[in-house]
């Protein structure tokens, strides 16, 4: 290489390749401010809609712990709770959906298509129903089956490395079967009703009070950060393993802290408000689509998973005349993306 | 993935693969025998203990004690078991044939899931009851469903591989399921017979339903006995079918409409049963090699036995409860599932 004919076009390069990273850096700031601004916004107004409408001041003064006639009951003991789950549900969902999407390079291979998620419900149905369990031991059979589970995905595909196509496909498997054992639990349990059995099998959040929502966001105060000081280790795992190595990835024990923590935020979400349909596999290619390619997608997921719940709960709700619990209508919503991504990755040819 | 397309002819293979004729009819008989077996044993176990004077006083016609009506509610089941099973492997057998791929099954397809939705869309909206018309409706949407599938797994380069079907399958499936639940969800009126019928298994059969159904399934597997040549013909790739005189698409579209009415109309009254139609041809493909017109009827055999041995199983097992049978037929066919997509030639039959 000749340098004196290098340096000069180096130049421009470096010019043109500094402003793109701030362009997308700048576009990433917004879009993440954007969607933390509309988090704030319908989750306002998840607390003053309903049967009778409150204005934003009672709201606010029963948010601050006043006593407000009528609100202090529909607002503090009936909407905060579920607006509540709808958000710490849906930053689980999106986080763990992205960090699995992001580690094994496959949109697909999000925790309720891989079978994850149909683990941790029917270990939750098995301890509600049949062990007669309650409470964060219910979480914790699901975090243990959870991690179960993807280990064994893991393991049955691993056949000299991990084709992501081969465990897609025994994910569908070991999915198909999990799910035939919580239909045989919840069979078992005559007494449940339609709805708190879809709950299980969809997803809803009907009837959220402090006890099921407090879990869940203490979980996700304690993994989520450990998750986002990974970010940067996990997005490099998209280059390929050998490539993230050599730049200084440790990437078993990466993968490891990473497959850990995402199971476990998905089992805390799924005992508290069932498998929501289709959440996890949603955010992170929506997210994707908002930023950009620059950066890690983990925390914008998130909040698109926050926003998800939260809309999809308002709209089950109030907006389809009868109440559909949030996990019909994100699997009405998410199912069809889902036959969308399919087409499209098959026209363009990819493997996947 | 990490199969190849192409891979040599091995002269040597062909040998072991072709059973001698004497020895597939001896299988055929001791196939017949161990579902006549599994029949008694289906009549005679279940989850009420019952003496053997009861059961013979039961076939001859007498309802009077608990023991002989409980006896006598088995005896449709059992039928319904052996034609569902039957229905479901043969249906299996020529969508394994007719896709040329070794993981299609009416559950992977969505087909069920179609049928499904057809029939709940004919319960909450045209107020259909009856067995007769839940066959035309599963019939129609296990059809409209088979196609969209197979549509969107075959879109781009290298065709409907297995990966792509088995993934556009579970995409619409789950798709479908949504739309299920929301139909269902409002109508409290359907609610329980929706789920009853979905999660029904062949508990309910009645000779009426059998009998309303018996029609569809002697038309389906005439349709794929009569297109078995041709499914031999397809194996060997669409081009050179064509050359040796089949007419590919009747062929395809014959074996396909068979294989639809057979799973339409056992979905009908035994809602959706998955994973029996994977693994019987496969299992049944050991015994007989690769071509139709041996593969069907084994199918059909093996079928009515594993469908007959799941719901003797799940009668069993969690006494004096019942496991619906098609809980039992996924938790012994997905596993094979897996292993098929362990098997390295995934992609080639």
């Amino acid at each position: 290489m000749n340098p004196s004919l290098s340096t000069a076009p180096s130049t421009a390069t470096l010019r043109a390749v500094t402003r793109g990273r701030v362009r997308r850096t700048r576009r990433r700031r917004t879009v993440i401010v954007a969607l933390a601004v509309l988090i704030v916004v319908v989750f306002a107004l998840t607390l003053m809609v309903g049967r009778t409408f409150y204005p934003p001041g009672d709201v606010l003064r029963v948010v601050l712990g006043h006593d407000v006639p009528g609100a202090s009951f529909t607002v503090g003991r009936l909407r905060l709770p579920r607006a509540a789950l709808a958000v710490a549900a849906g930053l689980c969902f999106g986080l763990a959906g992205s960090t699995f999407q992001t580690m094994l390079r496959n949109p697909l291979a999000s925790p309720d298509i891989i079978g994850i998620s149909s683990g941790a419900s029917a270990a939750a149905t098995f301890a509600i129903v049949v062990l007669g369990l309650s409470g964060p031991t219910v979480s914790v059979v699901a975090i243990v089956s959870g991690l179960a589970i993807s280990t064994l995905v893991y393991a049955l595909a691993y056949k000299g490395g991990v084709a992501g196509t081969r465990l897609i496909l025994i994910g569908i498997g070991v999915a198909a079967m999990l799910d035939s054992v919580t239909s045989y639990v919840l069979d078992r349990a005559p007494e449940w009703d339609l709805q708190e059995a879809l709950r299980w099998l969809t997803g809803s959040l009907n009837g959220t009070d402090w006890n099921r929502v407090v879990p869940v966001v203490i979980a996700l105060a304690l993994i989520a950060p450990v998750l986002l000081s990974r970010a940067n280790d996990l997005s490099l795992f998209q280059l390929g393993d050998d490539t993230a190595s050599a730049l200084g990835v440790r990437a078993n024990l990466t993968r490891l802290i990473a497959v850990t923590a995402a199971v476990a935020l998905i089992a805390f979400a799924t005992a508290a408000a069932g498998p929501i349909a289709f959440v996890a596999f949603l955010c992170g290619p929506i997210a994707a689509r908002l930023v950009g390619p620059d950066g890690s997608l983990l925390l914008p997921s998130a909040l698109v998973g926050a926003l998800l719940v939260l809309v999809a709960d308002l709209v089950g709700q109030f907006l389809l005349g009868t109440r559909y619990p949030v996990g019909v209508v994100t699997g009405v919503l998410g199912a069809p993306y889902l036959v969308y991504l399919i087409v499209r990755t098959h026209r363009a040819g990819g493997s996947l | 993935m990490t199969t190849t397309d192409t891979r040599p002819a091995e002269p040597a293979g062909i040998g072991a693969v072709r059973r001698p004729r004497r020895l597939r009819v001896l299988g055929l008989a001791a196939l017949v025998l161990v579902v006549l077996g599994l029949m008694c044993v289906s009549v005679a176990v279940g989850t009420r203990d019952v003496g053997r004077d009861a059961i013979v006083a039961a076939l001859g016609g007498s309802v009077e004690g608990f023991d002989e009506a409980a006896v006598a509610k088995r005896v449709p089941r059992t039928l319904l078991a052996v034609l569902a099973g039957a229905a479901l492997g043969v249906a299996g057998a020529v969508m394994q044939g007719v896709t040329r791929n070794p993981i299609a099954d009416p559950g992977i397809l969505g087909v069920n899931m179609g049928a499904s939705l057809a029939v709940v869309v004919g319960m909450a909206s045209f107020g259909l009851a009856s067995a007769t018309h839940f066959v035309w409706a599963a019939v129609v949407g296990g059809g409209i469903t088979a196609v969209f599938v197979y549509i969107i797994g075959s879109l781009g380069r290298g065709g409907a591989t297995p990966l792509k079907l088995a993934l556009a399958g579970t995409a619409v499936s789950a798709a479908l399921s949504s739309f299920i639940s929301a139909i269902v969800l409002p109508r409290n009126d359907i609610a329980g017979g929706v789920r009853s019928w979905q999660i029904g298994g062949v508990g309910g059969a009645t000779y009426d339903s059998l009998t309303q159904i018996l029609p569809f399934l002697v038309v389906g597997f005439a349709l794929c006995l009569a297109c078995a040549r041709g499914l031999d013909m397809l194996a060997l790739g669409d081009d050179l079918a064509a050359g040796l005189g089949e007419r590919v698409a009747l062929a395809r579209g014959g074996a396909s409409l068979g294989a639809v009415t057979l799973c339409g109309a056992a979905t009908a009254v035994t809602g959706p049963i998955a994973f029996v139609g994977l693994v019987v041809p496969h299992v049944c493909r050991l015994l007989t090699g690769p071509g139709h017109r041996w593969l069907i009827p084994f199918s059909a055999l093996g079928g009515a036995a594993l469908l007959t041995a799941a719901d003797v199983v799940g009668r069993i097992v969690a006494r004096p409860a019942q496991i619906d049978v098609g809980i039992v037929t996924a938790l012994i066919g997905a596993p094979f599932f897996i292993h098929i997509v362990r098997r390295q030639k995934v992609r080639s039959l």
